[in-house]
């Protein structure tokens, strides 16, 4: 019984951490047909970037802020100069999405060095606090309590604002929503701004819990592609329930079989991709 | 005729390299071989099929680790472990081919990464079957008919033949109705399905030769090698050899072998200088996406004509 709380907590901790990383992921890919194979990129730079701010003497919050900011600026760059030059051309987008998170990743290498580095936890949110009878880590309580927030204001964004309405009707029928006068370039700059920056933020946030290193980027990329495939793209309540699913999967997995912990995140894919053979959600019509 | 010439000479020049002074030289062409049987065979499903496959490496990885398995933990004998090796990851590619062509265009390519991305899982975490990050040694290299092969001019005369069996193949297979049905289902699926074409079964078929080739040129980076880790089935190779593809020229038959050649170069030029090849190879993609998406080799052909043209003119 307490192993099972325990490990639901830090699963819960883990499925917050990919919403943010998985959220602006699918999004980007529901919206703009880009499947940003950066993003696992982004979410390492914002952990790379939030250390040294912690190291340069911000606190906490300005740390995540910063890297949220400097993820939101490196994907405004990439859009606007890259993406948009190959408007239309899904593989040579992929294609250079996927060269920037090679290049993203030997530059960080390169600058952060090898060694895997865990953020330090903030002074106000050390320390642990009761949960039902055992001790849970106040700070990964926190990052649960973020990411439902996050999903909230994304919600209210999407659904009760102008340009989540926009947005929406450029996931539903792109055509249609360019025939309605919409300013569809600003929109994918938008979303995309945003969907990195969540990335840098949720990166700069898990740098505490699951440590910065070299191949954090593939590590997480994965993940966020399993979560777009059971939640649909551009469905935010799909990318949060998938992210949820597959943070317990994952952290009971790796207690119980951690041999084979990274196998069976898959299986809900491939079992979803067997028994659905009209394809899934919008991914044939990708 | 004058195409006979090009293909004697092209043969001939294939040849020379066995007979470099330095092994360094020898081996490298054979990488450059191996690659480029490699690169054929996802230029199959890339060029002709229109199909973008994020996950090839998980063929030839596959079919190494089978190879190294069977015959090291299992004791086949090394012929019987490459055959081995061969069939099981044909029979993967086989249902693989089934998971991913539930998608077309992006879809696919998500799902190929994701489904290569379990093979390396396995082969990093599953440390009691595949050895970890340690990976599989101790498998040697195969004795033919009793040739040793351990010297790379023998090793390269072997590889050489597979790579001149695999480049007829794929030359005969693209330009065979079957080929010219693919092509169609590339460029218009639709039309070709309301002439009766089964459009998924030209694909499946596609992806599983494909594979089939993947997991030869798997068998023979083991013996390249004579050592498989993680690292052959890590998304760096998988894009490798989408670059080599896509850098030479997806769909022409030449295009696929120059760009294994220049990468292969590249990486063993930059990696005797500096450490950054991850770092040049995404450079390289990007250039490759901005500057020259139609590839090497198509691309040096429109500029010859280009000047034939201006020569004549002139």
């Amino acid at each position: 019984m307490r192993f099972f709380l325990i490990q639901s907590l830090n699963g819960l901790a883990l499925g917050g951490l990919l919403f943010l990383l998985s959220s602006g992921f699918s999004l980007i890919f529901g919206l703009m047909r880009v499947a940003n194979l950066a993003h696992g990129a982004f979410f390492m730079l914002g952990a790379y970037v939030g250390l040294s701010a912690l190291r340069a003497g911000l606190n906490f919050f300005w740390a995540v802020l910063a890297g949220g900011l400097a993820i939101a600026i490196l994907g405004g760059f990439t859009e606007r100069f890259l993406l948009r030059r190959l408007a239309g051309k899904t593989l040579a987008q992929v294609l250079i999405t996927l060269g920037i998170a090679f290049i993203i990743g030997d530059a960080s290498l390169l600058v952060w060095s090898g060694d895997p580095m865990p953020l330090p936890i903030p002074q106000a949110l050390s320390g642990a606090v009761p949960v039902a009878g055992i001790f849970f880590p106040k700070y990964r309580l926190a990052v649960v309590v973020i990411s439902v927030v996050v999903f909230v204001v994304l919600w209210l964004a999407l659904e009760r604002t102008r340009i989540g309405a926009m947005i929406r009707a450029g996931v539903d029928d792109m055509e249609m929503a360019r025939g309605l006068g919409i300013a569809v370039p600003r929109l994918f700059t938008i979303v995309f701004c945003a969907g990195a920056a969540l990335a840098g933020m949720g990166g700069v946030l898990g740098g505490p819990i699951l440590s910065v290193y070299p191949g954090l980027d593939m590590d997480m990329l994965p993940l966020a592609l399993i979560v777009l495939i059971l939640g649909g793209a551009g469905n935010l309540l799909g990318a949060f329930a998938g992210s949820y699913f597959i943070g317990f999967l994952y952290t009971f997995g790796q207690a119980l079989l951690p041999d084979l912990a990274y196998v069976i995140l898959f299986l809900p894919m491939v079992a979803a991709l067997a028994l659905r053979p009209q394809g899934l959600f919008r991914l044939r019509a990708a | 005729m004058k195409r006979a010439a090009v293909y004697a000479a092209v043969a001939a020049l294939l040849v020379v390299p066995a007979f470099l002074p330095f092994d360094y030289y020898v081996n490298i062409a054979s990488q450059i071989l191996i690659a480029g049987i490699f690169a054929g065979s996802l230029n199959l499903l890339v060029g002709y099929g229109g199909l973008i496959s994020l996950g090839h490496a998980g063929y030839l990885g596959a079919s190494a680790y089978v190879l190294a398995w069977l015959s090291t933990r299992a004791g086949f004998s090394h012929l019987w472990a490459s055959l081995g090796a061969v069939t099981l990851t044909t029979l993967m590619a086989a249902v693989f081919g089934v998971l991913s062509l539930r998608a077309t265009g992006l879809g696919f390519v998500m799902i190929t990464l994701a489904l290569a991305q379990i093979l390396w899982g396995v082969a990093y975490r599953w440390v009691s079957l595949t050895g970890g990050d340690n990976g599989l040694s101790g498998f040697g290299r195969p004795q033919p008919f009793g040739i040793d092969l351990s010297s790379a001019t023998a090793f390269y005369l072997f590889v050489l033949v597979f790579f001149a069996i695999s480049f007829l193949f794929v030359s005969v297979f693209v330009r065979s109705t079957f080929g010219a049905g693919l092509q169609g289902t590339r460029d218009q699926p639709r039309r070709m399905q309301a002439l009766g074409w089964d459009v998924w079964s030209t694909r499946f078929v596609t992806f599983v030769v494909s594979g089939f080739w993947a997991a030869v040129a798997g068998v023979l980076y083991a013996d390249y090698n004579q050592f498989v880790s993680p690292h052959v089935l890590a998304l760096t190779n998988s894009a490798e050899v989408l670059l080599m593809v896509i850098a030479g020229g997806a769909g022409t038959l030449l295009g696929p072998i120059v760009g294994a050649a220049v990468v292969v170069l590249l990486k063993n030029v930059v990696s005797a200088y500096v450490t950054r090849w991850v770092l040049l190879l995404g450079l390289v993609f990007v250039a490759i996406v901005l500057y020259m998406p139609e590839g090497l080799v198509p691309g040096i052909e429109r500029l010859r004509r280009r000047t034939v043209r201006t020569g004549t003119r002139a």
